[in-house]
């Protein structure tokens, strides 16, 4: 029953993610070990797939593009005092905004102007699928991680009801709609690159990284410089304080909510304005879910989840050359690997943590003046 | 279970010792809670252990309780060396603690809350007959009445407390550690329970009261030690001690927290009216009942009362926190009505301060930095944020402003809103709300958990403020403090407010009566 030491700040932020990764790799690796793979050698080919080639690191990116995205929603959120489960949702709904955008302009008008459009309605669809769970926290008291969740379902089944009812391409057998016109068509990287005289091979991965990065520093502005970003992370942080200082809570959460639906909802110009040029389903992938880890990973900030999301990132594109190259090790393995980090950096974290604590306490406690070790004395107090 | 089975027969000389802890030494980080601290406490005594916060006296408590590990030292219980490694270990040794947080399931009746995890039947209609039988004896002797079938969440605080008391008892329990029992009580009620802690001293119990208010210790202990920063600074029989010189030894220096000796107060004009506020809670029981009051500029105006009896409530009103359902309140010639009632940040643009009662839910964000947490409600004004960005440099000057005016330690600006001491962030607080030298300022609980030192220090910038005609409320479960502070007293009763007297009228046993008579006995 002692109480916990302290963690310095520094391992608190630094230290911490990494014993936490270090901990789940080892956990992957005895398993990988267990069905009778070598750990290193998978551990070496999923970093080499991930990183090793131009075309690695590019699908290792465009990744990672997403999941900064859903990743700063979760976060912004949390720091609204809100946990958002339902960004896989709200990036569904901003890509059938984005999708929306596309399908009715791209025809008409030219692409800088259309895709700040699409952008627009993206985000505008993100957030008000995610201001409808957030209404009824604030005003009817429905929790927004019940609601949240459910409007995942919803989502996935209004895109797929729209799908093959409304916008499906005529004659066309699958669940798609036409592709977009070339207007709408966010440049691939090597495309962008192609233009400054860099060769880069094709990849999926296009400039909405910059967008996401973009996002990244708005998001660290808004929740540290500025004044609604000082009341909504007062009200996250004590309901009681805020409206003692008159700040609304139920304000607050609708403009949380509001704005990780629509950081979220901006998946779609990765996905839909990036790489498909079309509406399909299930474009976002689990990217929402997956946003969740990075956001605890990274721990709830911007340059944190900016560097989770590239690991995560690392994690698709290695697991996927890893499935390919080698016999028994499917994508299932990378999902395990991915459970383990969630495990050991969310749940687990407040386990070891301590443990790290006291060893950390007992390294500078060392390298102090000795402490004062007392021998049982007879009485010649009181 | 390291206890000895027989227990020891004292040498002849020495009085029976029923506990000591000797040399112990804790550390938590770079803080040294204990050091070399050595406590004798007789069988059969009551033993004041007084100190500020701060000062060791949980930590070591916490240490014969059995909730920490010391880094060294050792203890003895009834002159036999002992290793307490788990409260159960301390329980085995007949030590019980009654902690300042009553320990209790407020949905279960006083009877199952007595024997929760100590059943002593698996039936339970058996094991409550059981218990029931011994409870009765226990109580005749000891004279702690409570209803054995009442639910726990429908006593009062006295009941409470009393039930914790016999709980521990039934347990087995002859040395009571008893941690600032008297914090929630009105005089009247402390008053029984000294009677009671009287009677078991008489039994035979030994009692170790943690307090920080010496008149107490004076009145019941028969020996005292006061702890400073780690350490014992002060041992003597009672009869050897006094107030003065306890708070010396406590702070380590010359205090004055009594009622300095002053001129009279000329009230000004009306600052702030309120008539007929009644307030009606969600499960629609009426929590304030018609209150009227008035605040002159350049007064202090006292709400004494126990502890939920519509104080708190009475500021959440005043302070815009909740509308009432009935009333009306006049603020700096703006007229508010329940349909239209004031907001926390119209109060502050009408230059009404509020220092609310609850520091950690209200009057900070803990998890801010001390500088976002002094502005805290004056976010918007231009020296804070302009065009929508916060200013951090003039946020963190201001800050560090406030802190050398108030005297906040440590002077770090930087440093988390709840890794200062209670009366630090208190200071805090009120340098926020003072600092944008306010007309009407509320405060609630200026000094709870606050140290002798600094209660000193946050009385005089009340009445500095006073002086400079501001009119202050202060509303305070401290009887002292309200005898210290006020001009006026109010004494609140069951939404109510039962009484105003000039500070000339006021006595503690006048007071005490006020709070606590009910319509149907008048006294």
């Amino acid at each position: 029953m002692s109480r916990a030491l302290p963690l310095p700040r520094w391992a608190d932020v630094a230290l911490m993610p990494l014993v936490n990764l270090a901990i789940a790799l080892v956990a992957a690796g005895l398993v990988v070990a267990l069905i009778g793979q070598s750990p290193r050698e998978v551990m070496v080919m999923l970093i080499q797939g991930a990183f090793g080639s131009a075309r690695g690191l590019s699908y290792t990116l465009y990744y990672a593009t997403s999941f900064i995205f859903t990743g700063l929603a979760v976060s912004v959120a949390f720091h609204g005092g809100l946990f958002n489960i339902g960004a896989e949702g709200q990036a569904t709904l901003g890509g059938l905004g984005t999708g929306l955008v596309a399908l009715w302009l791209s025809q008409r008008l030219p692409a800088p102007v259309l895709l700040p459009l699409m952008l627009l309605g993206g985000a505008l669809f993100g957030m008000v699928w995610a201001a409808v769970p957030a209404y009824l926290q604030a005003y009817r008291g429905s929790h927004v991680v019940i609601t949240t969740i459910m409007f995942n379902f919803l989502a996935s089944a209004l895109l797929g009801y729209l799908l093959v009812n409304t916008l499906r391409a005529p004659g066309g057998m699958s669940v798609e709609s036409v592709p977009f016109g070339p207007a709408a068509h966010l440049p691939g990287m090597h495309e962008m690159l192609a233009g400054l005289g860099i060769e880069w091979p094709s990849s999926p991965l296009n400039i909405s990284l910059f967008l996401a990065l973009l996002a990244a520093a708005g998001v660290y502005l808004l929740l540290w410089h500025s004044r609604a970003g000082y009341r909504m992370r007062a009200v996250g942080a004590s309901e009681g304080a805020a409206a003692y200082a008159g700040i609304h809570p139920k304000r607050q959460v609708i403009l949380a909510m509001g704005l990780s639906g629509a950081l979220a909802g901006m998946v779609g110009m990765n996905e839909i304005a990036g790489v498909n040029g079309k509406l399909l389903l299930d474009f976002v992938g689990g990217a929402g879910f997956t946003g969740i880890a990075v956001a605890v990973m990274g721990r709830n900030h911007p340059v944190g989840i900016v560097l989770a999301s590239l690991l995560f990132g690392a994690l698709f594109q290695g697991g996927a050359e890893v499935s390919m190259e080698v016999q028994g090790f499917s994508r299932d393995m990378v999902v395990m690997l991915q459970g383990f980090i969630v495990l050991f950096s969310g749940a687990m974290a407040y386990v070891i943590s301590p443990w790290v604590a006291r060893a950390i306490h007992a390294a500078t406690r060392r390298a102090a003046p000795a402490a004062k070790i007392a021998e049982p004395a007879g009485g010649t107090h009181g | 279970m390291s206890a000895p089975a027989t227990p020891a027969v004292s040498s002849a000389a020495a009085p029976a010792l029923a506990v000591r802890m000797v040399d112990i030494n804790k550390r938590f980080g770079n803080v040294q809670a204990n050091a070399d601290v050595t406590l004798s406490v007789r069988a059969g005594t009551v033993h004041g252990l007084v100190g500020e916060n701060g000062a060791g006296k949980s930590t070591l408590m916490s240490v014969l309780y059995g909730f920490y590990a010391a880094d060294s030292g050792h203890i003895e219980v009834a002159g036999e060396p002992v290793r307490i490694r788990h409260a159960q270990d301390a329980i085995a040794l007949g030590l019980g603690m009654v902690h300042q947080h009553f320990m209790l399931v407020e949905t279960l009746t006083v009877i199952a809350n007595v024997m929760l995890g100590a059943e002593p039947h698996v039936l339970l209609k058996r094991a409550d007959a059981l218990v029931r039988e011994r409870l009765l004896a226990l109580m005749g002797s000891t004279g702690l009445r409570v209803d054995l079938d009442a639910i726990v969440g429908d006593l009062s605080v006295g009941d409470r407390q009393r039930l914790e008391i016999l709980k521990t008892l039934y347990r087995g329990a002859k040395i009571l550690i008893l941690d600032e029992p008297t914090a929630v009580l009105t005089p009247q009620e402390t008053e029984a329970l000294f009677k009671v802690l009287a009677r078991l001293r008489e039994q035979g119990t030994t009692i170790i009261l943690i307090t920080h208010k010496l008149k107490e210790v004076m009145r019941l202990c028969d020996h005292v030690t006061v702890m400073r920063a780690g350490r014992v600074v002060h041992e003597s029989a009672i009869a050897n001690a006094s107030v003065q010189g306890l708070a010396e030894a406590m702070v380590g220096r010359q205090v004055n927290i009594g009622r300095p000796s002053e001129g009279a107060v000329r009230p000004g004009e009306i600052a702030l009216q309120a008539e007929g506020l009644t307030l009606r809670d969600a499960m629609q029981v009426t929590r304030l009942h018609e209150v009227s009051l008035s605040l002159r500029a350049g007064e202090i105006v006292g709400v004494a009362g126990v502890s939920g009896n519509g104080q708190s409530e009475l500021l959440e009103v005043l302070s815009g926190l909740r509308a009432p359902q009935a009333g009306r309140m006049m603020l700096a010639g703006e007229s508010f009505e329940p349909n239209c009632w004031l907001e926390p940040r119209t109060a502050r643009r009408l230059r009404m301060a509020h220092v609310p009662e609850d520091r950690h839910a209200r009057a900070m964000v803990m998890s801010f930095a001390a500088w976002e947490s002094a502005v805290l409600g004056y976010e918007g004004l231009p020296e804070y944020s302009r065009r929508g960005w916060m200013r951090h440099g003039r946020m963190r000057a201001a800050t560090e402003a406030l802190m050398q005016r108030f005297d906040v330690r440590p002077r770090a600006p930087k440093l988390g809103s709840a890794k200062f001491s209670g009366g630090n962030q208190q200071k805090l607080v009120l340098a926020r709300e003072i600092g944008q030298s306010p007309h009407v300022l509320l405060v609630g609980q200026p000094t709870r958990g606050v140290d002798i030192g600094a209660i000193e220090f946050i009385h005089g910038q009340l009445r500095a403020l006073r002086d400079a005609g501001c009119a202050v409320l202060v509303v305070s479960s401290e009887l002292d403090e309200i005898l210290a502070l006020a001009d006026r007293v109010l004494v609140m009763n069951q939404g109510r407010i039962t009484g105003e007297l000039p500070i000339a009228d006021c006595s503690e046993a006048r007071l005490g009566l006020l709070m606590v008579e009910t319509e149907d006995a008048p006294a």
